[in-house]
């Protein structure tokens, strides 16, 4: 279980967000909605380890977290992935998207080509997509390579963070597949954070309101 | 018929063959072939499809926004009166842009210049255009307050931005608007906030042109809608009609895809901008495909489709 307990958290010690306590079973997706600019991204980033807590705890498959960003264990930090919204601006432009989605492996020290090339052909990338670099390619298909890459290290909880917004229907529908599918073959846990409620009403077991 | 009822029945926008590509090094993408359409004065046309189909390029050739290594074709009549695909820069900055075409941008908060106020944006496009309104009358027909213009663009919430920008594109009182994915990233209040203003500005008059890949939003506000795939437009009709009946099967496949529908994907992916097939681009992902579908087929009827779907297609989920 990812949990989090009465989280404060903000930016240079002003909170936008506080008091907040969420779980996220594994084997489950939650729904979190709640309009633009409540904190939703901002707890994303304390339950990825990315942004440390004014106040309150998050454990992992009860593991309390003490340590953030770098300087959390790499064993915990890799249990969780997060996905954004705007896949542009998370992905470091000089590279491939093959180089992209290999990037978590062989930071791990543990190049597996058989894995990215499974991944990329699981989220739709295909042959010459993989050989070129970001401002080649369309935001869907990018994001296609975000997911790719948040796959590799097989996380047990994945938080996709507005993952779907900018794209088209049919992308959406595809790279929520891809992470059910994920999800049934892992029983990793989701937590699904968008401001579309229709999309989260089809896609979640259950939906919280903003705060959760 | 008086001036204006001639006025009136008149497209706003009436656009023949346009053609759009890019020469890059070692090949040329096709960014957009062969699009017809027009828009009416008091109609919305919404242009939908997916990230990287040409719809952008397409509303950036109309208000002659291109990069310079553009090579543009086709027409694009104002007011049945301009051919904005052959008027000189000089024209379309100085009478066109801001004075006849309104651009509502993709995001309002980046849009904006981020250390001046509100009010002194918005009076700078009052005083280049010669407009006779003042700053906190045009703000207040968009719900801003006179004291929200003294704020910097980050002190401004989404929606106030929007309306900022908003207040902004219609200064110079255009006749056509042109919004390019006004709702992305804003959360579904502020779509619908959003629609409903277009809808509003449609109905005192104007013609609007939404580019989206919203269905949602689309639906909201549109009159019509015209369906891109791969740079061509592939089905162009009524909003009702091409969201409960639609007859390309990309169209329908776009559809069905909504996470109140079927929520399934589309197989496959669309074909690259620079290797487009001669014949239907769909065809690859297309389980309606045959041997006709190696020739183009012609927009006939609103449908660009060797086998459009009739009514009964549909009661089988196709």
């Amino acid at each position: 279980m990812l949990t989090a307990r009465d989280i404060t958290a903000g930016y240079g010690g002003r909170p936008v967000l506080s008091g907040v306590s969420i779980e996220v079973p594994p084997g489950r997706t939650v729904g979190l909605g709640g309009p633009s600019g409540c904190g939703k991204s901002t707890l994303a980033r304390v339950l990825s380890l990315m942004l440390r807590p004014l106040s309150g705890g998050v454990s992992l498959d009860g593991t309390p977290v003490t340590r953030w960003r770098q300087r959390a264990p790499r064993e915990l930090r890799t249990r969780v992935a997060l996905l954004y919204q705007q896949p542009r601006v998370a992905v470091d432009p000089r590279l491939t998207l093959h180089e992209i989605v290999s990037e978590p492996l062989a930071a791990a020290g543990r190049p597996s080509p058989a894995l990215v090339a499974e991944l990329a052909a699981e989220v739709g990338l295909t042959g010459d997509l993989l050989t070129r670099r970001p401002h080649e390619v369309s935001d869907g298909q990018l994001q296609r390579a975000c997911l790719a890459r948040a796959l590799t290290l097989r996380p047990r909880y994945l938080l996709c963070d507005e993952m779907t917004t900018m794209l088209d229907a049919s992308t959406q529908a595809h790279l929520v597949a891809v992470v059910r599918s994920y999800q049934e073959r892992t029983g990793a846990g989701v937590l699904a954070i968008s401001h579309d409620q229709v999309l989260l009403d089809r896609w979640a077991d259950a939906t919280l309101p903003w705060p959760p | 018929m008086s001036v204006d009822a001639k006025l009136e029945a008149l497209e706003a926008l009436e656009v023949t063959g346009l053609t759009v590509s890019f020469a890059i090094p070692r090949a040329t993408v096709r960014a957009v072939t062969g699009a017809s359409f027009s828009v009416r004065r008091g109609r919305c046309l919404a242009l939908v499809g997916e990230s990287g189909c040409g719809k952008s390029v397409l509303a950036h050739a109309l208000l002659g926004l291109l990069p310079r290594n553009a090579r543009v074709s086709g027409r694009a009549l104002l007011d049945g009166r301009l051919d904005l695909l052959s008027a000189s820069p000089a024209v379309l900055a100085g009478k066109v842009r801001g004075r006849e075409i309104g651009l509502i941008p993709q995001s309002p908060a980046t849009h904006l210049t981020p250390v001046r106020t509100a009010r002194a944006q918005l009076e700078e496009a009052l005083s280049e255009l010669g407009s006779r309104l003042g700053a906190a009358e045009l703000a207040e027909r968009f719900g801003l307050a006179a004291r929200d213009l003294d704020r910097y663009p980050h002190e401004l919430s989404g929606g106030m931005a929007q309306r900022v920008a908003n207040a902004i594109a219609l200064a110079g009182d255009p006749g056509l608007l042109i919004a390019d994915e006004p709702t992305s990233g804003l959360d579904r209040p502020l779509v619908e906030r959003t629609m409903a203003v277009l809808r509003e500005l449609c109905e005192e008059g104007r013609a609007v042109l939404v580019i989206t890949h919203d269905l949602r939003a689309a639906a909201r506000v549109a009159d019509d809608i015209a369906v891109m795939y791969a740079s061509r437009l592939v089905e162009v009709g009524p909003a009702a009609e091409i969201l409960e009946r639609p007859r390309h099967p990309y169209a329908a496949g776009l559809v069905a895809a909504q996470p109140d529908r079927e929520f399934v994907a589309i197989p496959g992916m669309p074909p690259e901008l620079t290797a487009l097939p001669g014949g239907c681009a769909f065809a690859p992902r297309c389980r309606h495909a045959s041997e006709a579908c190696a020739t183009l087929p012609a927009m006939t009827a609103g449908v660009s489709c060797h086998h459009p779907l009739r009514e009964a297609a549909h009661a089988h989920g196709a």
